[in-house]
């Protein structure tokens, strides 16, 4: 079967899927970062040395480099630095993913329904969207956390109600360009239902700008659930998560000053990528957004 | 406008009106306060007396509405930790925050324009890719890190600046800077894209071709007209000012409202947490109300809507 469709493919097949790439002119860099940055999270126990939460007193307090098997140095309490940050990869995706995922399914259902119908759903959900978009996030969630208490589900919770209105303002934006063209004035005439035409024709043509802003909003959850992190607000103590650990390095910052560098630079590098990563995007797809 | 101003107005009473009854149904699902209040030694007929003094016994919706009008007169109530009433604590702490936010904002808008119109001017230049990447830098690095290592640095290697708490001028200098970073960001990537928008406008040309000094077609005809954009942006700051005071007042140990609202969070101490949150509720409503109002005036399409 492989043998198959590798004499089917040939050469050529190579050559012009490499030039292809090439001519998306990717950032690989940031591309790069992202991979390692996905590996880590969905391989972590496999590309972590030691066990992110494993205490050995006796090893505490080594510098970087002091000992191989210790690459980063650790913690007072002995644990691999290097682990922990693998780790902490997998925590900063994996609330990022579902935060910004939920974020992005309801913003775009509101933005669609808005669009399409316009009226006192429009103008509610709209003024809502608008509010929430410059409240200040913190603010949110710590009201947030005080009903719910401190956990995984108050982080993206808070997330959620941010980014939700990001989408749905520019989803809608795009409906109504889109809802007057030929195409679903014709699906109307024949008497195809609102639900379908909404997600049939137009939402369909509105998965650029859903690329576009999920790609820009990236580093921007990243950074808030690192800060509600840093604040206590989200998981335990002691848990291998970004924030939590340069939150963890600032009591003794003098004395072990590579427990808060680490976690930050790695916050600032990923951050940094998604955030090249989704100005390419931009570009792209759709460079009348520049200004975005 | 005024039709465009009383739909801003209406939007900022009902985001506090959502943000009362978040706190109000925040301090109620965790646990009686009554029973809170009472301690241990309380009898039954004494648990019933104190839920009629302070209304509990009364139905929810009339209960929030009591709420509501003690909020409004400034009565937050008593906190259970300290003793003192909520309002003065708010009082007390409120000032450090206003003036480090003020101070920040200051920063970001005298920091933050130049440098925009130094990147433009020298497009492609060092001073180009420098506030490039003093701008890229400054939106992506948690300012909660940044501000670690800042004091590591200031405070501890260096021994240049104070690196907690309130006092002369040079205790503002670390953690403005912290909390400016992020708007500044914003600030020169704005100023940047529009002045080079500017200075390819006609009138800026024939300024050039008459002869003028290049300091005065940049100074005198490109900025005014491309700081605009900035100036409206600049509101939007306000609430990156107030997300990241919570943090930076933690890390430097500032006596403000940020630390305040943490420390009632983690100690369970409602009438704190309800004072703090409305308070930032407030000053983010009226302030943002203020800048809609200074950005119709500035662009008149946005009026007639």
């Amino acid at each position: 079967m492989a043998t198959a469709i590798n004499a089917e493919l040939g050469p050529g097949w190579w050559r012009i899927a490499y030039r292809r790439t090439m001519n998306l002119k990717l950032p690989w860099i940031p591309v790069f970062i992202m991979l390692i940055l996905l590996v880590c999270a969905g391989f972590s126990p496999l590309v972590a040395p030691h066990d992110p939460t494993e205490i050995n007193i006796l090893n505490g307090k080594l510098a970087p480099g002091e000992n191989l098997s210790y690459p980063l140095g650790t913690d007072i309490l002995g644990r691999d630095m290097l682990s922990r940050l693998i780790y902490g990869a997998r925590t900063t995706v994996f609330i990022s993913l579902v935060a910004l995922g939920t974020g992005a399914v309801v913003g775009t259902a509101v933005g669609l329904v808005a669009g399409f119908r316009e009226g006192w759903f429009d103008a509610i959900t709209m003024r809502t969207a608008d509010a929430a978009l410059g409240f200040p996030t913190i603010l949110v969630a710590m009201v947030i956390v005080v009903i719910m208490g401190a956990g995984i589900e108050s982080i993206i919770l808070a997330v959620v109600l941010t980014v939700w209105a990001r989408f749905a303002r520019m989803i809608r934006g795009d409906v109504l360009s889109i809802k007057d063209m030929d195409f679903v004035v014709a699906a109307k005439i024949a008497g195809v239902s609102m639900p379908i035409i909404i997600w049939r024709h137009i939402f369909p043509n509105t998965v650029n700008t859903l690329m576009i802003i999920t790609s820009l909003q990236v580093g921007q959850v990243v950074l808030l659930e690192a800060s509600l992190s840093f604040l206590g607000l989200g998981l335990p103590v002691g848990d291998p998560a970004w924030g939590i650990m340069v939150s963890e390095g600032k009591a003794v910052i003098l004395e072990v000053w590579w427990l808060s560098l680490f976690p930050g630079i790695a916050i600032t590098v990923v951050v940094l990528a998604f955030n090249y990563f989704g100005d390419w995007m931009r570009d792209a797809l759709d460079p009348k957004l520049r200004r975005l | 406008m005024q039709r465009y101003i009383l739909v801003r107005l209406l939007q900022g009473v009902v985001t506090l009106l959502v943000l009362s009854m978040a706190v109000f149904i925040s301090s109620h699902l965790t646990g009686d306060p009554a029973l809170f209040l009472l301690g241990a030694e309380g009898t039954q007929e004494d648990y019933e007396q104190l839920k009629k003094n302070i209304g509990l016994d009364k139905p929810i919706p009339v209960q929030y509405l009591v709420f509501l009008g003690n909020v409004v007169q400034g009565d937050f109530g008593t906190s259970p930790i300290t003793g003192q009433s909520a309002r003065d604590t708010l009082m007390e702490r409120l000032p450090a925050t206003l003036e480090l936010a003020g101070v920040a904002f200051l920063l970001t808008l005298i920091v933050g324009i130049p440098l925009g119109v130094l990147s433009a001017v020298k497009r492609d230049t060092i001073f180009d890719h420098i506030g490039k990447f003093f701008a890229v830098l400054g939106i992506a690095a948690p300012s909660f890190w940044v501000a670690i290592m800042l004091i590591l640095l200031f405070g501890a290697i260096l021994g240049w600046l104070p690196t907690f708490g309130r006092g002369g001028i040079s205790h503002y200098i670390l953690p403005a800077f912290v909390l400016s970073w992020g708007g500044m960001a914003g600030i020169v990537r704005l100023v940047r894209s529009s002045m080079l928008d500017v200075l390819d406008t006609e009138y800026v040309k024939f300024a050039r071709v008459k002869g003028l000094p290049e300091r005065m077609v940049v100074y005198k005809h490109a900025l005014k007209n491309a700081v605009i954009p900035a100036l409206t942006f600049s509101g939007l700051t306000l609430a990156g000012l107030l997300n990241g005071s919570v943090a930076i007042e933690v890390v430097f140990a500032w006596p403000g409202i940020g630390r305040l609202l943490l420390q009632g969070i983690t100690q369970r101490d409602f009438p704190i947490i309800q004072a703090t949150v409305l308070a930032a509720g407030l000053f983010y409503v009226v302030v943002s109300l203020l800048v809609d109002i200074l950005y119709a005036y500035v662009n008149p399409r946005i009026r007639y809507e």
